[in-house]
């Protein structure tokens, strides 16, 4: 890990962070609900534990950069500002969804806010991100391209052709790029450790010649801080970087994993000491920012704002049939 | 003008014109292309523009389809289309699927080209035709050009197209030489085109495989049999319409592909043309394909392995009995 200065960060964004964290959860729980109630079908992948990764990441881009995810995408899209009302739709496969309910959870897009999308096959979108930065540079711009996925993807071929070309293309200024990688330590069921020659899945960038370092992912002021300097390092450079953030998730793989033979309850309760929510919340309450007044606040309100896209999902209209052969060519 | 010409030439025209338009592939640049399409491009246009990729079609097909969906219009070549293969996730999980899946959100007009199927002793991994396998995807356009004429104009349309384009070339086919019409044409997407009119027996054929059913149709007219030969040009989408409408007047159609019988573009015209003229067929529909087994390399069992002129007389002959 390398240390810069650190960045002080306005008590006002961190509680803007803090609700925003609270928010993501209480949606992700929700999520999880209305999965069991047969209201969202298809694969349901929650984030539950490593919001703080695209949470700090995200803080950190302008509205013109843009970034790609895997079908953990919920979070993502809900922090970069869209309608939460149009997330939940588009998980419920309504026309009022981010997709017009055409995409599902795994595939949650918002090109105006410059999210390219959440994407189903492991490693697959990492290609399409390293091509993204290199149009962003051939257009002449100085925005930037973030690529978040797992662990599990560091171990398959798109990942490792995807970096080669990163490094090939950065070395002319031409791919501004950043890996994020979220280690959330388990491939579905496989831990790290049995999937990875190389635990420390950062120093695997070291092969292309991409610069990389790790951070905590569970402390959302840590992520931010490394985000910004890499961000302001490969806007300035047009050089790819990777940043392997260390999180958790405390549910299930996805919605199916209900038994978790490959983790301990202990190990889920060492990692819930740490949860992203807990470490802002301390954080504020020593900065005498945050009471447990405010906190029931917080809560209330991300509770109402839960059901409100909720409801907007409700009654968010089917897609109709003449949707079926839409937008599979454009002309 | 030869197909390489005018493939070359197109690329020239369109990168004059589109700066959005950019090139990428294996030995595209300094080697000049391995079929010599790109000759002189990287000289003209820069290594910017004229990108020389790692032997990594995974990586950077995937990332050219980044790109297409950044606004860019990227050319890729694949040094054969049997190269593609590790890039078929991308191509068909991400390319032909990303406009769905977004809700219409993004476009990815990229076009990926180079040879399609046999060459000469090539033996199994390098001489296969890949068009009915990227014709089963929604989301792509499969064209198969014959002619030089048709190269040009369907590369425009591609290069102006805002949908992944499958654009299969043919190695045989590279130095033919035809007539190409000097204005700024197109050749629309799923056009088949009547190229030599007859009344006894329709022909259904594309890429290098049209040239052998105009060469049979010259050995057939001298028996006194008039044969209509259809060139399909695209297979997505696909012109079962003017297909039809031969088959309508001739009642006898055979279809011929390089490629292997099972779930090929043959059957799906064979099934086409039932359902849409059942009633009008005296006969039923022949296939002429590849058989069955990889591609041997010994020269007398790979010219047992494909289609020639030979058998597509004979199943003239056989629609006709």
């Amino acid at each position: 890990m390398q240390h810069a200065e650190p960045i002080t960060v306005p008590v006002d964004t961190l509680l803007d962070w803090y609700r925003t964290l609270v928010f993501c959860r209480r949606f992700e729980e929700q999520t999880e609900r209305s999965f069991r109630r047969g209201k969202i079908g298809g694969y349901l992948h929650v984030a539950i534990g490593q919001e703080a990764v695209p949470l700090g990441f995200l803080s950190a881009i302008r509205p013109d950069d843009v970034f790609f995810v895997s079908y953990r995408d919920h979070v993502h899209t809900l922090v970069r500002g869209t309608d939460p009302g149009m997330v939940m739709a588009e998980l419920y496969g309504k026309l009022g969804g981010t997709c017009k309910g055409k995409g599902g959870s795994m595939h949650l897009f918002d090109v105006a806010r410059g999210n390219y999308g959440g994407y189903g096959i492991v490693g697959g979108h990492i290609p399409l991100a390293v091509g993204a930065a290199y149009a962003l540079r051939y257009q002449g711009t100085d925005r930037v391209c973030l690529c978040f996925f797992g662990d599990g993807a560091m171990n398959s071929g798109a990942l490792h052709e995807a970096a080669n070309l990163a490094g090939l293309w950065g070395r002319e200024g031409l791919c501004p790029v950043v890996f994020v990688v979220e280690n959330n330590q388990y491939g579905m069921g496989t831990s790290v450790e049995r999937a990875s020659a190389v635990v420390e899945l950062a120093r695997r960038f070291d092969a292309y010649d991409i610069p990389n370092e790790r951070c905590d992912g569970m402390d959302v002021v840590a992520v931010y801080e490394v985000a910004r300097r890499v961000v302001e390092e490969v806007r300035r450079t047009g050089r790819p970087y990777a940043v392997e953030a260390l999180t958790y998730r405390f549910s299930g793989h996805g919605a199916a994993d209900l038994f978790q033979p490959y983790r301990t309850k202990q190990e889920v309760e060492r990692w819930r000491q740490r949860d992203p929510i807990l470490v802002l919340e301390r954080r504020l309450r020593e900065a005498g920012a945050l009471d447990d007044e405010a906190v029931r606040e917080v809560e209330a309100w991300a509770e109402k704002r839960v059901q409100e896209a909720v409801s907007f999902a409700e009654s968010s209209p089917e897609p109709p049939p003449e949707e079926l052969y839409r937008d599979v060519y454009g002309a | 003008m030869t197909y390489r010409e005018a493939l070359r030439s197109t690329l020239v025209e369109e990168m004059d014109r589109d700066p959005r338009v950019l090139l990428l592939g294996e030995d595209i640049g300094v080697y000049q292309g391995t079929f010599r399409i790109t000759e002189g491009l990287l000289e003209r246009y820069g290594p910017k523009r004229v990108i020389d990729t790692p032997i990594s079609e995974l990586g950077f097909i995937g990332a050219a389809i980044g790109m297409a969906m950044l606004g860019l219009r990227p050319v890729v070549e694949v040094m054969t289309w049997n190269f593609s293969l590790p890039a078929a996730d991308q191509i068909l999980q991400n390319a032909a699927k990303v406009r769905y899946f977004s809700g219409g959100q993004v476009s990815v007009p990229l076009v990926i080209r180079g040879p399609n199927g046999a060459g000469v002793q090539l033996s199994a991994q390098h001489s296969q035709s890949l068009e009915s396998f990227y014709g089963h995807f929604p989301g792509l356009r499969v064209v198969a050009p014959a002619t030089p004429a048709d190269a040009k104009g369907l590369l425009r349309t591609a290069l102006r197209s805002e949908d992944p384009v499958i654009f299969l070339e043919h190695a045989a086919l590279y130095g033919i030489k035809g007539p190409v019409p000097d204005e700024d044409y197109t050749v629309p997407f799923g056009q088949a085109a009547v190229v030599r009119r007859g009344r006894h027996v329709t022909v259904v054929a594309y890429s290098r495989m049209l040239h052998l059913a105009l060469a049979a149709a010259d050995e057939l007219a001298r028996e006194g049999v008039e044969c209509e030969v259809v060139d399909l040009r695209s297979l997505r989408p696909l012109d079962m319409e003017t297909v039809a409408e031969s088959v309508r007047r001739t009642h006898r159609a055979v279809v011929v592909q390089e490629q292997w019988p099972l779930f090929g573009a043959a059957a799906e015209v064979a099934a086409g043309i039932y359902e849409r003229c059942f009633d009008d067929l005296d006969a039923p529909v022949e296939r002429v394909t590849g058989e069955d087994v990889p591609a041997p390399y010994a020269r007398n069992l790979e010219k047992l392995a494909f289609p020639d002129e030979d058998r597509i007389a004979r199943a003239v002959r056989r629609v006709l009995q």
